[in-house]
């Protein structure tokens, strides 16, 4: 810290901070004037784009290729046909965004609990069990976290799609995956991906515990399992969300990962897949692409609202997601 | 018009299976770990009890139960990285040096294509025009706006306005604001960025066909992401400023804009590297919002969409690696540089 300490001038007794002359008072007032000003035209420039698409998802689709939503203001008509079209049209235009929002859930839900119970157990064992090499294996995952995913995109779908074979002998046969099974790609891609940061973060908080409750613990005879499920787990709940609710959203909102392990067919497509195909295909329907992307956005929103506490705490606590 | 919930099922199905290879894998694991040294504990003891029946010596008792354990509790883990990341990051760097159907070596010539190749190095640019713009931009009105709320009243929601676009998909933001970017040739304006030149005298612009005002357009729905992010993290920082300093300097009768120079940001400094170097890296890898606006057409392509279309739409594997490994390189220094500043943090 290099903050020259200020010394506090004889007679200056503005115990309250109020200002005496009223040159001050004006000038303070005209300050946080400004102040507030400003961050109202932020917060406005920040919330109009999300605002400007809620209203425009509820307008009939004429009334949305014509005109501008701020004129829903004074000309309302509003409907929800937008939403039924895109969620449960049948026909392949349409989006049939429903099937979408299950695949979504399909992935996200595996993908989320899978990291975070491997992740656990790692942290742990970084944590408390002493073994030779424990703090090369702890750098060598920590450092994982920079390789960027796109490092290892080709070769794992090769994985898949062809197994693994030295000389000749194969080691693997190749998972020959189709339709909704293509999901257990996903979800093992996810793992991958989200193992160095999940286990960084955990080890934060787990490594924090204090000493003295695992010593007793095991001068009580009990074993480092025990231990793991009686005293840790309990104790690493708020650190358990965090990452829970950061890895939910990531791979809720993840588009690459979807679009190269599960493909756009119906069958697998998450939500995120199928609104960048009609994006690109369908551009100028706004009907359906306002009422899509708020279908997609309004899960994350409430995971995100309810629990941002915890959220909050994990981007604190964690810093680079690889 | 109806859905058809039968055809769902298959989905449901596949999501059970996996759940229930959740349970039965940490389950496994779990009463493996418990089981197992149960077992050990017991042969220990009928060996001890074996050991003075006889008048034999005890037997040592050996350490290797620790490494045992930690083994257990690592393996999950250990293996996936080798299998999902460990292994295909070392073969994507030997597919760099393969043709584009990995069959023949050759050499380094898909990296001097990166730096040859006029519509690569304009990838490169455009890139670098990202990794510049988004973390000082992005910052500094996350910066702005954590000072600007502080204390203020309503602070909680103000600063939830700004932190909601987090929680938006990079799709959907794109979809956002494309739609303030839309365009019509004739009639009225549905696009606001549109309607607002209109309205000013101007004419309507198809925004992102204009390049290099695309990349910057879309460099601005980045920005509106993560603004969030470094206002939270900032805002953190500044409530972490000690009050005395904070009271002595007004004591002082410092101005705001001195408080803020002064006191606030050398307080905050480590925070705001933090953001800066998180934000490099993020920005770096950003492939969604290039996808889905413009899918990288009209100059906006950048490494991460670039490497995308090259490896899974052209089938160029070697192209495409070569611009992942590049990634990776560019990545490092500033990982080095985040490591060796919390390190200077710690000691000092």
């Amino acid at each position: 810290m290099t903050t020259a300490t200020p010394t506090v001038a004889v007679g200056t007794q503005k115990t309250d901070g109020t200002p005496t002359t009223t040159a001050a008072r004006v000038r303070k007032r005209l300050n946080s004037r400004t102040a507030t000003l400003v961050s109202i035209v932020i917060a406005v420039l920040w919330t109009i784009p999300t605002f400007g698409l809620l209203v425009s998802s509820l307008r009939p689709e004429d009334e949305i290729k014509t005109t501008g939503w701020w004129t829903a203001f004074t000309n309302p008509q509003f409907t929800f046909e937008n939403y039924e079209q895109v969620l449960f049209g049948r026909s392949a235009s349409s989006g049939q965004l429903a099937g979408s929002f299950i695949n979504s859930l399909a992935i996200t839900i595996p993908s989320v609990l899978f990291p975070l119970a491997f992740a656990c157990l790692a942290a742990y064992a970084l944590a408390w069990i002493n073994f030779r090499g424990r703090d090369w294996v702890y750098i060598a995952i920590f450092a994982l976290q920079i390789v960027p995913l796109q490092m290892a995109l080709v070769p794992l779908l090769k994985f898949f799609s062809t197994g693994v074979s030295l000389g000749g002998v194969t080691l693997m046969p190749a998972w020959d995956l189709v339709d909704e099974q293509k999901f257990a790609q996903v979800w093992f891609a996810h793992t991958c991906f989200a193992l160095p940061f999940a286990v960084f973060l955990l080890h934060n908080f787990i490594s924090q515990l204090p000493g003295d409750l695992m010593e007793a613990a095991r001068v009580d005879g009990a074993t480092h399992p025990k231990i793991f499920r009686t005293i840790v787990l309990p104790l690493i709940t708020p650190a358990l969300a965090a990452f829970g609710i950061f890895q939910f959203l990531w791979v809720w909102n993840d588009l690459l990962v979807a679009l190269i392990f599960a493909g756009g067919g119906n069958e697998t497509a998450p939500l995120t897949v199928k609104l960048a195909e009609m994006a690109g295909t369908r551009g100028n329907e706004w009907q359906r692409l306002t009422a899509g992307a708020f279908v997609s956005i309004v899960v994350p929103l409430i995971v995100f609202l309810s629990l941002q506490r915890f959220f909050v705490r994990g981007l604190l606590a964690g810093s680079v997601k690889g | 018009m109806e859905f058809d919930f039968a055809e769902e099922q298959p989905k449901f199905l596949m999501l059970m299976y996996g759940l229930i290879a959740f349970v039965a894998v940490v389950g496994g694991l779990l009463l493996l770990l418990d089981v197992v040294p149960a077992w050990f504990a017991r042969r220990r003891e009928a060996q001890l009890v074996a050991a003075s029946a006889s008048g034999a010596p005890l037997p040592r008792r050996r350490k290797q139960g620790e490494g045992l354990f930690a083994l257990f509790f690592l393996l999950p883990t250990l293996l996936l990285l080798t299998v999902g990341l460990v292994v295909p990051a070392i073969r994507t760097t030997l597919l760099s040096l393969m043709d584009g159907s990995s069959t023949n070596w050759v050499g380094l010539r898909n990296y001097s294509w990166m730096f040859s190749d006029d519509s690569i190095v304009r990838v490169l640019i455009n890139t670098l025009v990202w990794v510049v713009l988004v973390p000082l931009v992005a910052t500094g009105f996350g910066l702005i706006y954590a000072v600007l709320v502080d204390k203020a009243r309503f602070e909680a929601v103000a600063k939830s306005l700004i932190f909601l676009p987090m929680a938006i998909s990079f799709v959907g933001a794109s979809i956002i604001w494309k739609f303030v970017y839309a365009y019509r040739g004739e009639g009225d304006q549905i696009g606001l960025l549109n309607q607002i030149v209109v309205s000013l005298g101007g004419e309507p612009k198809q925004w992102l066909l204009e390049s290099p005002l695309n990349t910057l357009l879309l460099i601005v729905i980045m920005v509106w992401i993560q603004a969030g992010f470094a206002m939270v993290v900032l805002s953190a920082a500044i409530k972490a400023i000690p009050g005395d300093i904070v009271e002595a300097a007004r004591l002082d009768g410092v101005s705001p804009w001195q408080m803020f120079w002064r006191i606030t940001m050398p307080s905050i400094r480590p925070a705001l590297i933090v953001v800066v170097v998180t934000l490099t890296i993020a920005t770096l890898k950003v492939f969604d919002i290039v996808r889905t606006s413009t899918n990288g057409n009209y100059d906006t392509s950048v490494i991460a969409s670039e490497m995308y279309n090259q490896a899974f739409r052209y089938g160029q594997n070697g192209q495409g690696s070569a611009l992942a490994v590049f990634l990776f390189i560019l990545v490092i220094p500033v990982v080095i540089y985040q490591i060796r500043n919390l390190r200077q943090q710690r000691e000092g």
